[in-house]
């Protein structure tokens, strides 16, 4: 189950993944905002492509502790989505939505992680769901799993996907911000290669 | 404390060798594994950051530090040619977590365990001896390979430090 190789894309390929990433990210705002009851601002998502050797070097290096959200994509098309979040900012999502001063991931207890499951959990449904809007396919989402480890570790499982085919990682960054606390998260969407091309397809752009 | 000017980097789908007293590190191995070398009287070391099981499965397959075989391969040829002798080295392998746990386990989120499982079939086809492991599991760890001992030293988040 391969995913896309990054050097057989185009500037208008890239264009089109980056504006996917712009709406999905755009909705996945939204949701949280409306979770949270607050104004949220986005800041325009930045596309990312990355080497192999460079991965581990986004969200503060690869033994940087951070928060992964990955969830398996099923229907029309498959691969994988996975959402990333520096430990700073999962402690302000989780301060934001149950009122709480976290200052280390120690101190998270089961509510608080289930809380940060359910943020995960809204934002990948939305972008997906405005990724399944825009190109009309059916796209179903497992229950995403969380984990809590180095960015290396982490980010070594989309990295393996995209390196079946390749040696470039592509994902997109999306920075939130509430007042003054900024959120930056990273959206990774990891379809493999028929589904990349029934994405760009349904939206009249051929591979 | 290490010197840090001993210390030798070897990143996601990379490798390196090192003389005594250098210090191979690689960082944050999720379901990748670390494939440490050891020429004990030459005291010559070798460390792979392997991403993928099977060169000969995938097309595109220039990038022979992702893989399990061509790394290992290659890791000894490196070791060979600084000094190291073939029927000295011995191994340690670590890393091949699964970082993520879904019911339906595909064969996606096995990969760590099948890294692991072709680290260990390429060196055990080159009779390379592999005398410690420290693999599987749902963590990630940073592995510090020292060219003066052959020790292997493993760092993780909340799961300790060990010497294998």
């Amino acid at each position: 189950m391969p995913g896309i190789d990054i050097d057989m894309l185009n500037t208008l390929h890239l264009d089109v993944l980056k504006e996917i990433g712009n709406i999905g990210a755009g909705n996945a705002t939204t949701a949280l905002a409306q979770m949270l009851n607050k104004k949220i601002d986005m800041g325009v998502p930045k596309v990312n492509i990355l080497e192999l050797k460079n991965v581990a070097d986004v969200l503060g290096g690869p033994e940087n502790l951070v928060v992964g959200i990955l969830l398996d994509v099923s229907g029309d098309i498959s691969g994988m989505m996975m959402f990333v979040l520096e430990q700073r900012s999962a402690h302000i999502l989780v301060n934001i939505l149950m009122e709480r001063d976290i200052h280390d991931i120690s101190e998270f207890t089961e509510l608080d992680i289930s809380a940060l499951q359910e943020i995960g959990n809204i934002l990948t449904g939305s972008y997906l769901s405005s990724l399944a809007a825009l190109t009309k396919l059916t796209i179903i989402s497992s229950i995403p799993q969380m984990a809590f480890d180095m960015a290396g570790a982490i980010l070594s499982v989309p990295a393996i996907e995209f390196g079946k085919v390749g040696d470039k990682v592509l994902f997109i960054e999306t920075e939130f911000a509430e007042g003054i606390d900024h959120v930056t998260g990273y959206f990774i969407l990891i379809p493999d290669i028929d589904s990349f091309e029934k994405i760009l397809t349904s939206l009249g752009v051929s591979l | 404390m290490m010197d840090p000017n001993l210390i030798i980097k070897v990143k996601m789908a990379d490798l390196n060798v090192a003389k005594s007293p250098g210090i191979l590190t690689t960082l944050g191995l999720g379901s990748c594994v670390g494939i440490a070398l050891y020429d004990p009287v030459a005291k010559i070391g070798g460390l792979a950051h392997i991403m993928l099981p099977d060169s000969t499965q995938i097309k595109n397959n220039s990038n022979i530090a992702k893989f399990a075989d061509t790394a290992t391969v290659k890791l000894i040829e490196d070791m060979i040619n600084i000094g190291a002798r073939k029927d000295r080295i011995v191994a340690k392998l670590a890393g091949g977590a699964q970082m993520f746990s879904f019911s339906q386990s595909s064969d996606l989120m096995r990969v760590g365990a099948r890294n692991v499982a072709a680290s260990q079939a390429i060196l055990t086809k080159l009779g390379i001896p592999i005398i410690a492991s420290d693999t599987g599991e749902n963590y990630g760890r940073t592995v510090e390979l020292y060219t003066e001992d052959g020790r292997l030293v493993i760092k993780t988040i909340g799961h300790g430090i060990k010497q294998i």
